[in-house]
């Protein structure tokens, strides 16, 4: 994948200096149209034959990324010419129809760092769909796999460690499964708060007067304080399911950026349906003792009945983990404890 | 039509009953043998379009991933739930927290069993007018703290019917309504789990004509703090065999039904309006009915932890209160002759007991008092008022239809 984004530097640059009108467009008709194209290349969001972008999306990044078994993404964003994307005083943007949001999934040191999958999400005049796509072998172009599909791939972690995994590429149901408000499809990742806009954002993005505050860097400690990088780990990792209305709504826990850190948000909450998701344990999080704190014990479990998020993960993030361990570890005990 | 990914779909046979209408519903059959039974599966329940069955093939089907549905009045219809019918395995499952997963409206499941799933079997949320008919979840291997949660598991619906279904081994709940509304469980069988049925922070249901067996606790009537729906009420669990709940409670410590003492038969906690009529109760060694409050610390300033308008009638009462599970039961037991009265009361809130048989209070009369402070007494609840009676549930004659 870093030679992925050196080719995609280097097209950037190559665009900067030189007219637009000879750089290809994607297929606006395809985009708009009602179609679940059987290949990715005819939406004509890339370089033929290759997985890089074409010059005129946007690519961003994101403050806090969700975790997804170490996979290195590269996001990227498409609306029409003459529209883009107002952001809300909460934040959030209004994608125009037509919008394309792209995401490509994969590890530098896996097939010569070329993605395993992309997905799409696309908003078209009936709602937003979500379309997963896995890169054929020979890298050229990816095929629909509305079902989802298990991939073996080998990789190693910041650490070192090496991980051989089954690798899973969510369903069409899986996407709406994490992408879902009031039973509707959104977009999770670009919120005013997490993106780190480029310099040539203004194309695609329309900021309100008034300044909205970043969410802090989850592994930066000098860009928010320890709570604040946990709660930024958990808003983006968890709150999508975790909020009054997404899938996880029935927990009761809510995990948003704007929830206080209460009862709902786990603190000596029981559980509710975790079922052995609890690991024996009494509370979600309880204060000063991140062992006992099931919570933790979901996040570093690959048991399928346990394991938290219960989609998009088959390797546990050692280094978030341990970021919340270490929030929770230094949260006052003077709780009242429960007379049991 | 949309359908040109049916194409890469070779397996998938359709069979359009009537192809000259473009919306005619159509049956799309999906074999267990398929080398890609599961994407193939999954592929089949993503293209269904509203009207559509879905049919599961004779044989096992071994699955790695859980199973989803996000298609409205969609059928997914089995060959059966015994060893020659459809049979959904996921002894093998690597991922997803259920075996199937439904978010659609007007779904009925019919016809197949579910096993071994890592987490719960089948759930639905937000799906309404769900219908659970003729299904078996179950873990094989029995009681098993490393079970699933729960069997058939569906929450914040409104109208659910689960009607002749079978569930064994759930490591907390077998059947489990959760923040529901307007709900039947009807002539089900459920053995082996800690909790047999459980309506939770649910309003309206009617519990009628199951079998309740060899769980920790039969039929649970709950009402927790801190979530989305909560004021539990309306509830009847009437006609139901709740025999010889003696399994040992297996659930993970934490769950609130690991607090359920074995040998339990009817539980009540923490609601109102709830009537336990007609049913027939025995061999629960430590109570065939217990009316409690939620005495656990709450930060909730909207909860209700006492149960209110509890009313108990002409239930048939085998023995029971001969091997009492909780803390200091024994001690009771032996002061009251060898065994408790068949009816257990904690002391808070109120409720009407018409049977005739001994009801032993425990004398707390809220639910900060601690347990050490009891104060054990027989109690006569038959004085008090009645609360009005509770109607009948009705369900959409669309989802009646559907079990025929």
């Amino acid at each position: 994948m870093r030679r992925l984004a050196a080719a995609l530097l280097a097209a950037l640059l190559c665009a900067s200096g030189a007219s637009a009108v000879s750089e290809p467009m994607p297929d606006q008709s395809v985009i708009d149209g009602t179609t679940m194209p059987a290949k990715l290349s005819a939406f004509g969001l890339f370089r033929a034959g290759t997985s890089e972008p074409l010059s005129a999306l946007l690519p961003y990044s994101l403050h806090t990324p969700l975790f997804s078994d170490y996979a290195e993404k590269h996001r990227a964003v498409w609306m029409p010419p003459g529209t883009n994307a107002p952001i809300g005083r909460d934040g959030v943007p209004g994608f125009p129809v037509g919008t394309v949001i792209v995401k490509s999934f994969g590890w530098p040191d896996w097939n010569g760092g070329k993605p395993v999958e992309t997905r799409l999400l696309i908003r078209r005049a009936s709602g937003w769909v979500a379309l997963p796509y896995i890169w054929d072998a020979d890298g050229k172009d990816a095929s629909l796999a509305i079902a989802g599909r298990r991939i073996p791939v080998t990789f190693k972690s910041p650490d070192g460690v090496s991980h051989s995994i089954n690798y899973a590429v969510p369903n069409k149901n899986q996407c709406k499964e994490c992408h879902s408000l009031k039973g509707e499809i959104v977009p999770i990742g670009p919120k005013a708060n997490n993106l780190e806009f480029g310099a040539d954002s203004s194309r695609f993005f329309s900021f309100p007067a008034m300044r909205i505050a970043p969410m802090p860097k989850w592994d930066d400690p000098k860009s928010g304080s320890l709570q604040d990088r946990a709660r930024a780990y958990l808003a983006v990792n968890c709150s999508h399911c975790h909020n009054p209305e997404g899938s996880a709504s029935n927990s009761g826990l809510f995990l948003r950026w704007t929830d206080t850190v209460t009862v709902n948000y786990g603190i000596e909450k029981r559980p509710t349906a975790a079922g052995r998701g609890s690991g024996g344990m009494d509370f979600a999080i309880a204060p000063g003792d991140p062992d006992h704190s099931f919570l933790i014990y979901r996040l570093e479990s690959l048991d399928p009945g346990i394991a938290m998020p219960e989609l998009g993960r088959s390797t546990v993030h050692k280094e978030g983990a341990a970021l919340l361990r270490q929030w929770i570890a230094e949260m006052p005990k003077d709780r009242q404890k429960p007379a049991s | 039509m949309r359908f040109h990914s049916l194409r890469h779909a070779a397996t998938l046979c359709i069979l359009a009953a009537c192809a000259a209408h473009p919306a005619a519903a159509k049956t799309i059959s999906v074999s267990a043998g398929t080398p890609d039974a599961n994407e193939k599966l999954q592929e089949a329940l993503i293209l269904a379009e509203p009207g559509d069955t879905v049919e599961l093939g004779a044989g096992t089907w071994k699955l790695t991933d859980g199973l989803s549905l996000d298609v409205a009045n969609v059928t997914v219809r089995g060959a059966g739930t015994d060893e020659k019918g459809s049979i959904l395995d996921f002894s093998g499952q690597q991922g997803a927290g259920e075996g199937l997963l439904v978010t659609s409206d007007d779904v009925l499941l019919t016809g197949f069993a579910v096993i071994n799933t890592k987490g719960d079997g089948i759930k639905s949320k937000g799906a309404d007018r769900i219908v659970y008919h003729k299904l078996r979840v179950e873990w094989t291997a029995g009681p098993k703290a490393t079970n699933g949660a729960y069997g058939v598991y569906p929450v914040e619906s409104t109208d659910v019917l689960i009607d002749s279904v079978f569930v064994r081994g759930a490591s907390d709940a077998g059947i489990y309504v959760g923040q529901s509304k307007n709900i039947v469980v009807r002539d089900s069988i459920a053995q082996e789990n800690v909790a047999g049925i459980e309506i939770e922070n649910s309003f309206d249901a009617d519990v009628h004509d199951n079998i309740a067996t060899r769980n920790t606790g039969g039929i649970l009537v709950f009402d927790l703090p801190s979530l989305p729906q909560q004021g539990g009420h309306n509830v009847r669990v009437f006609s139901n065999e709740i025999r010889d709940n003696s399994t040992p409670n297996f659930a993970p410590k934490g769950n609130i039904v690991a607090s359920v003492p074995t040998g339990t038969g009817v539980l009540v906690m923490a609601n109102r309006n709830v009537e336990v009529f007609d049913n027939v109760m025995e061999s629960n060694g430590t109570a065939n009915v217990m009316i409690v409050g939620y005495r656990y610390p709450y930060e909730d300033a909207k909860y209700q932890p006492l149960p209110r308008a509890i009313v108990v009638r002409d239930n048939e009462h085998g023995k029971a209160g001969y091997a009492p599970a909780f803390e200091g039961g024994d001690q009771i037991a032996a002061a009251l002759g060898g065994s408790l009265p068949p009816v257990l009361w904690d002391g808070a809130g109120d409720a009407v007991v018409l049977d005739k048989v001994g009801v032993l209070s425990l004398g707390l009369p809220d639910v900060k008092t601690p347990r050490s402070e009891a104060k054990p007494q027989p109690a006569d609840l038959s004085k008090a008022t009645l609360p009005a009676a509770l109607p009948e549930i009705r369900l959409p004659a669309s989802m009646e239809a559907k079990v025929k």
